[in-house]
Order: structure tokens, then C-alpha cells, then sequence
């Protein structure tokens, strides 16, 4: 009977979930894509058909998140699961800034990936969630390098820009990309003994900041988001370095929302030709009206939440 | 030495360059035809199958992978979703497009969720003392064989179940090669394929 048993044992291959290697694995599959929000099982339809490489399950898209104010919390979890059953790429979900209990809930639900997201009222004034916790990935927000390599230090799997989201301008997403590259080449030259106080100053692991010293770029994939709205924005961040993009209230504030979900997915594999651009951005009618995020006051602004 | 072309629509493509390129063999993205005629062979990424089938056919490559497959000038490589590219038959979705280069029938996202990805350690039989050491085998959301002709050729199993295979000029593979650092199953491809 035990002999039995040990050989049974011996042919399962011994394997491992959760590693960061499974985890950021996804996000290299999500290379060159678009992650759409969505509200409900209808839009995730769409954002597939239009070939959105995942969705993310969110309660109200960013804009009406800032027009109708409150507390913005994680998706009920039947609609999460009303887009789970609709369509057959990944499904992500945004929860709390320190709220580990709604990353639990989200875990048992199977989402794919879970944005630790400013977007939402933030949980926590001090801390994030312990992401090396989870079998499940996380996709976090930044401003800087600094604040990426906390998160990455804290288990994201993924970074993104924080942009300004619901705002429909680019700016900060430029801005924010733009300041993490610059950091990172930055990185690069400096002589080794300056990197502690670089790691200092940046208010990173000290073991993060020599590895990008050392390899030129994030330990994991960078993608934009925040303030998407037209094919052009997305070939702007491309070429500024994002490896894919999310487009939050862009696609289903605008007046077509299936025209522009496509022309947005073409224009981010075809980012670096301007003349199919051209041809994808023609008669998508409306984008989303937007905000003009420089006369916007700061206590609106959604980015400066996350430590 | 021939250029090995990656499907650069969507995906991982940049790796499995790396990849290349770390082994000295001369590598590049293929986003249109015009690529595509510069490569004697090709790597299909892993990626997102509905996203591929739009893009594919939006940019004609559907048609010119097909026509010079079956001419007999380009073998290729299909990593996760590049294998169910390869594949006649897709379970659940036939309204999506695939090669039909190796006569199996798959199933997308077949072991469930992203919490259940997985990395494994598996043998190989690959030939030319690439056997020996176990592969680390990566399966991100990754697809089954749910049927397999009887032509086609296994070099790798997991739990029984096949995941790396070829038949003709085709070579794929339910896992990924390019998210470690062991070559073995594209210089496989390199010396069993391209310049066989």
C-alpha cells in the first residue's frame, strides 16, 4: 500500500502558483494591448470584440467616480462575475489602496489581476496592501520611480503610470512616464557608491534601485494609463516607452465606444506607423469632453493618493 | 544563418527576441507582410487569442503565414496562445482563427484562471543531449490538447498531457521557453527546423 502511494507521488510534477515569475508572466502576455473599464457584462463584450487584451471590472468608470463623488469601493462582485462568465480574456479588478480584505474577496472570485488603484477612496493613510501575500498578480499606480519600486518592493507585479484618471488629458501620463524613464537612465550612470543615497533619495529598496542600475529598466512590465482618449494618446505613450496601455473612461465616455475601442487597439500595435494612425483615427466621432487637469484644483487630482 | 521573424502584433514577443539574440541567432518583429518575407521562420508569441484573430487578419498575415507554411519556406514556433494558433481546432470558439498547421483540437485557458497558472519542472524528449536536466516549464492561462492526430509528434509531457509537440514544419508548446533563461527548446526549433 505505501509503495503504492510513493509512486503515485512520483509521477506528479511538483508545481508552484503565485510566483512572481507566473505573475509577471501575464502581464508579458498583455504586451502591446489594450486593458479596457468596463461596468458591465455588455461593455466587456464589446471591449473584446473591439480585441481588448483583458477588462477591468470596475462599479463607475474614473469620470463619474469625480462627478458623483462618495466613497468608491471595489465592483459588486455579481457584476465581476456577470463579466467573468461573458467573455474569455483576463478580468481584472480594482480594489482599495490598502484594502486587503477586498484583494481577499477579489482572489476568491479568480479575477486575474487586481489594481491596488487611487482611483478608488483609498482604505489606508500609511500602507498598501502586502501584495506578496497573494497568488493572484497586482497591477499599481506611479508617479515616479521611487513610488514604483516601493510597489514593486511591496509585490506588484506590474506598474503603471497614474496619470490623471477620468480626466481624458494625457498629461500627467506623459508626465509620469517621462519621469520614471528619466530616473531610470539617470540610474544607469551613476558610479556604484552613489546608489545607497540614490536608493535614499528615492525612497526605494536599496536592492531594487541596483538592479535597475544595472539592467536599464523596470524589474517588471510599465504600462500606461490615465487620461487615454484617442488613438494618438495611445501611440504617444508606445513610443515614450509603455509596453501596453488602460484606458479608463476614454472608450465608453466617447460617442462610439466599439470605433474607438478598435481604433485604439490598432493604434497600439501599429504605434510606430503614422499613416495607418491616420487611417484608424478617421470618423470615430466624439472622444470624451474631459478636463483640462491644469486648471484642475489638487485636492481633485486622484494621483496623489498612494504613499 | 536564416533570420527567425517574432509575430510582433501582441504579446511577449520582446522576450522570445531576447531570446534570439542571446543566442546569437539573428531575430526580428514581424508587424506586416513586408516583414514577414525577410524571416525564414517564425515564433508565434503567447498572448491573447480573441486580440490575435483581429489583428491577424487586419494586417493580412492570417493569409501570408498560411501561404508560405504551405509552400514549405517557413516553419514555425507557437508558444501558449501561438500554439493554439497552430492548432485545426479551437474547443468553444470556431469562430476564431487558427493555422490548422498540427492536426490537434486545444482548449483555451485550460487549467483555469490566472491564480492557477503554474511553473513545473518537466523532461523532454528533445534529442542531441538536450535531455538530461528538467525544463522549467511556465504555463501562464494555458491551453490543453484535447485531441491529437496520430501524425503528430510529442517531446514533452505534464501530468500525462501533452505540451510539446510538432508535426511537419511545426513546432509548439503549451509553455514558455522565453520567461526563463534555458534556450534548449529554441535552439531546438533553430536546429531541428529552420536550418534542418
Amino acid at each position: 500500500m505505501a509503495k503504492k502511494k510513493k509512486s503515485v507521488k512520483k509521477t506528479v510534477d511538483k508545481s508552484q502558483t503565485g510566483t512572481l515569475r507566473v505573475k509577471s508572466g501575464l502581464a508579458e502576455m498583455l504586451k502591446g494591448g489594450v486593458i479596457m473599464d468596463v461596468t458591465t457584462p455588455e461593455q466587456a463584450r464589446i471591449a473584446e470584440d473591439a480585441g481588448a487584451v483583458a477588462v477591468m471590472a470596475l462599479e463607475r468608470v474614473p469620470s463619474d467616480i469625480r462627478k458623483e463623488g462618495g466613497v468608491a469601493r471595489m465592483a459588486d462582485p455579481e457584476i465581476i462575475e456577470a463579466i467573468q462568465k461573458t467573455v474569455s480574456i483576463p478580468v481584472m479588478a480594482k480594489a482599495r489602496i490598502g484594502h486587503f480584505a477586498e484583494a481577499q474577496l477579489l482572489e476568491a472570485m479568480k479575477v486575474d489581476y487586481i489594481d491596488e488603484s487611487e482611483v478608488l477612496t483609498p482604505a489606508d493613510e500609511h500602507f498598501h496592501i502586502d501584495k506578496w501575500q497573494f497568488t493572484v498578480p497586482f497591477v499599481c499606480g506611479a508617479r515616479d520611480l521611487g513610488e514604483a519600486l516601493r510597489r514593486i518592493g511591496e509585490g506588484a507585479a506590474l506598474i503603471r503610470t497614474k496619470g490623471e484618471a477620468g480626466s481624458g488629458d494625457i498629461v500627467e501620463a506623459v508626465r509620469h512616464m517621462r519621469t520614471v524613464q528619466g530616473a531610470i537612465t539617470r540610474l544607469t550612470r551613476l558610479p556604484e557608491e552613489e546608489l545607497m543615497t540614490e536608493a535614499k533619495n528615492l525612497g526605494a529598496p536599496y536592492d531594487l534601485v541596483r538592479w535597475v542600475a544595472e539592467n536599464g529598466k523596470l524589474p517588471v512590465p510599465n504600462f500606461a494609463a490615465g487620461g487615454i482618449a484617442t488613438p494618438a494618446d495611445a501611440s504617444l505613450m508606445m513610443q515614450l516607452g509603455a509596453e501596453s496601455v488602460f484606458v479608463g473612461s476614454g472608450i465608453f465616455k466617447s460617442d462610439d465606444p466599439p470605433a474607438r475601442g478598435k481604433a485604439i487597439v490598432m493604434a497600439v500595435t501599429n504605434y510606430k506607423n503614422p499613416k495607418l494612425l491616420a487611417k484608424v483615427s478617421r470618423g470615430l466621432k466624439k472622444a470624451m469632453k474631459g478636463l483640462d487637469t491644469s486648471k484642475m484644483d489638487e485636492k481633485d487630482k486622484l494621483q496623489g493618493r498612494g504613499w | 544563418m536564416k533570420k527567425i521573424g517574432v509575430l510582433a502584433l501582441q504579446g511577449d514577443f520582446e522576450l522570445h527576441i531576447k531570446m534570439l539574440e542571446t543566442m546569437g541567432a539573428p531575430a526580428c518583429e514581424v508587424r506586416t507582410p513586408a516583414d514577414l518575407r525577410t524571416v525564414g521562420g517564425l515564433i508565434i508569441p503567447g498572448g491573447e487569442t480573441t486580440t490575435m484573430d483581429r489583428l491577424l487578419r487586419f494586417s493580412g498575415l492570417d493569409k501570408a503565414v498560411s501561404r508560405r507554411f504551405r509552400n514549405g519556406t517557413l516553419p514555425v514556433y507557437g508558444t501558449c496562445m501561438g500554439m493554439i494558433l497552430t492548432a485545426r481546432e479551437i474547443e468553444e470558439y470556431p469562430e476564431l482563427f487558427c493555422f490548422g498547421f498540427i492536426d490537434m483540437k486545444v482548449a483555451r485557458n485550460a487549467y483555469g484562471r490566472q491564480v492557477d497558472s503554474f511553473e513545473a519542472d518537466v523532461k523532454m524528449k528533445l534529442g542531441n543531449g538536450a535531455n538530461g536536466k528538467p525544463f522549467n516549464a511556465v504555463f501562464i492561462r494555458a491551453p490543453q490538447v484535447v485531441e491529437l492526430g496520430a501524425g503528430v509528434e510529442v517531446y514533452a509531457r505534464h501530468n500525462s498531457l501533452p505540451i510539446l509537440m510538432s508535426q511537419g514544419n511545426c513546432l509548439a508548446g503549451s509553455f514558455h521557453p522565453e520567461l526563463t533563461d534555458d534556450s534548449r527548446v529554441h535552439k531546438f526549433f533553430i536546429d531541428n527546423f529552420v536550418e534542418a
